[in-house]
């Protein structure tokens, strides 16, 4: 599905990261695999420090964090969010909504528009799909979008295949009609016969959680895993970003009569560098117009990567100028999308550490 | 030059890759064996595989992977 939007623009970007930095040559213990094998593999995949909550903390918690950090610097009024999207795969509840908890706890206004959004990888492209949507209502002026995941509390820590890439991060987007006129081209698709490549298979009323469910078990590769925790089909993702990503951007440029050229940046997903490199050799873009330092720094964040990837790589540049951006998430569902949009000059664009 | 047999040796060390000829099957190289594979015999014939070439059926046996290779113009 190919989408159009203009008059649109993120006007300030900010991401959360836990303070707790864990390094992956410090739980290698944790996997039943030698170490020079695991050491081989942290080269490849980037794997060296991840952020992870440190104890029971949410969602919600990462993102109100943020917030009162914009409140507080006054990048954001309270009463200036009319619409609030939260995407997130670790809910702090099944019922109520996440982001009804933020508007509560936050003491935002009731004349506001909350929604939830379940995605991962593909969440940040999501969630401004709806932002811009939002954007046609006249009440509509600012649009708060998040995408928050703590999914190292539903990874198994003895899983090497998941555990080592997983980070825990929030970002908040600020979403606000532009004057810029510039066609914002979008597509979209999805394939929920292969929704099991990327699941929780407990916790939901499908299979709830029990005793059973909390039991580790052996992949058959080393890894254990309950299947109250993340199982990923490496095989799978990785087969279907490599045939399906690379399609989906010729079309987007098509789509939009722009060149490989025009574009100042790829920021993809993160899920690690090896997949995304291969992504780059396979579109013949430099390695250097397309980050892939995520992982090694803060993990994977699934929704998240994206904003981080712009605040980490771009954030001097982008609170002066604007460049042309192309975005890409992929990722649970199955679902993969892109955007070519001009990004910045950026009110803000700002990393903090959550304590 | 590394051989394709050294290079897997040196992944997983307790196996002889002579006597496989299912190496995936054979619980002798996972997932992940595959990714650091890949990335061994880009650095050692200076080529890139190709994502898509990234499938468990490429790298089955020493012929498979040598098939692989000669895709990519070497020996």
């Amino acid at each position: 599905m190919n989408l159009i939007f203009s008059h649109r623009r993120i006007s300030g970007l900010l991401a959360v990261v836990p303070a707790n930095e864990r390094s992956f040559v410090d739980e290698m213990a944790n996997f039943s695999f030698p170490p020079a094998r695991s050491l081989k593999l942290k080269l490849v995949m980037g794997y060296d420090k991840h952020r992870i909550v440190d104890g029971p903390v949410c969602a919600s918690d990462l993102a109100c964090f943020g917030m009162e950090h914009l409140f507080a610097s006054g990048k954001l009024g309270r009463d200036d969010c009319d619409a609030l999207i939260v995407v997130t795969q670790s809910p702090d509840y099944l019922m109520p909504p996440t982001s009804s908890v933020i508007q509560g706890r936050l003491g935002l206004k009731q004349d506001i528009f909350c929604l939830d959004i379940n995605q991962g990888c593909a969440g940040f492209l999501i969630g401004l799909f709806q932002a811009f949507s939002l954007l046609e209502q006249p009440a509509v002026r600012k649009v708060v979008l998040i995408n928050v995941d703590v999914m190292s509390r539903k990874t198994s820590h003895r899983d090497r295949n998941s555990y080592p890439l997983i980070g825990d991060a929030a970002s908040i987007a600020i979403v606000e009609r532009s004057e810029d006129g510039t066609p914002i081209h979008a597509n979209l698709k999805v394939d929920g016969t292969r929704r099991e490549a990327l699941m929780i298979p407990a916790g939901g009323l499908r299979l709830p959680s029990s005793p059973e469910t909390a039991v580790l078990e052996d992949d058959g590769e080393n890894n254990f895993r309950a299947k109250d925790n993340l199982r990923m089909d490496g095989t799978a993702v990785f087969n279907f970003v490599q045939v399906e990503v690379p399609p989906m951007i010729r079309d987007l440029l098509q789509t939009a009569q722009a060149d490989m050229e025009d574009v100042d940046c790829f920021l993809f997903h993160q899920p690690n560098r090896f997949m995304l490199q291969k992504l780059a050799d396979q579109m013949k873009v430099p390695y250097e117009k397309m980050p892939s330092n995520i992982v090694e720094h803060y993990g994977n964040s699934s929704g998240v990567t994206i904003p981080m990837a712009i605040v980490h790589n771009l954030r001097e540049r982008l609170t002066r100028e604007s460049i042309c951006a192309c975005l890409a998430g992929f990722g649970v569902g199955l679902t993969w999308c892109s955007m070519l949009m001009p990004l910045g000059p950026l009110d803000f664009c700002e990393l903090i550490d959550y304590r | 030059m590394p051989t394709i047999e050294e290079i897997l040796k040196e992944i997983r060390p307790e196996f002889d890759f002579t006597a496989s000829q299912d190496f995936v099957g054979d619980g002798m190289l996972d997932s992940y064996d595959i990714v650091t594979l890949v990335s061994d015999l880009d650095k050692a014939y200076g080529i890139s595989i190709s994502g898509l070439d990234i499938v468990p059926e490429n790298f089955q046996n020493v012929a498979s992977i040598q098939k692989l290779l000669q895709k990519y113009g070497r020996p």
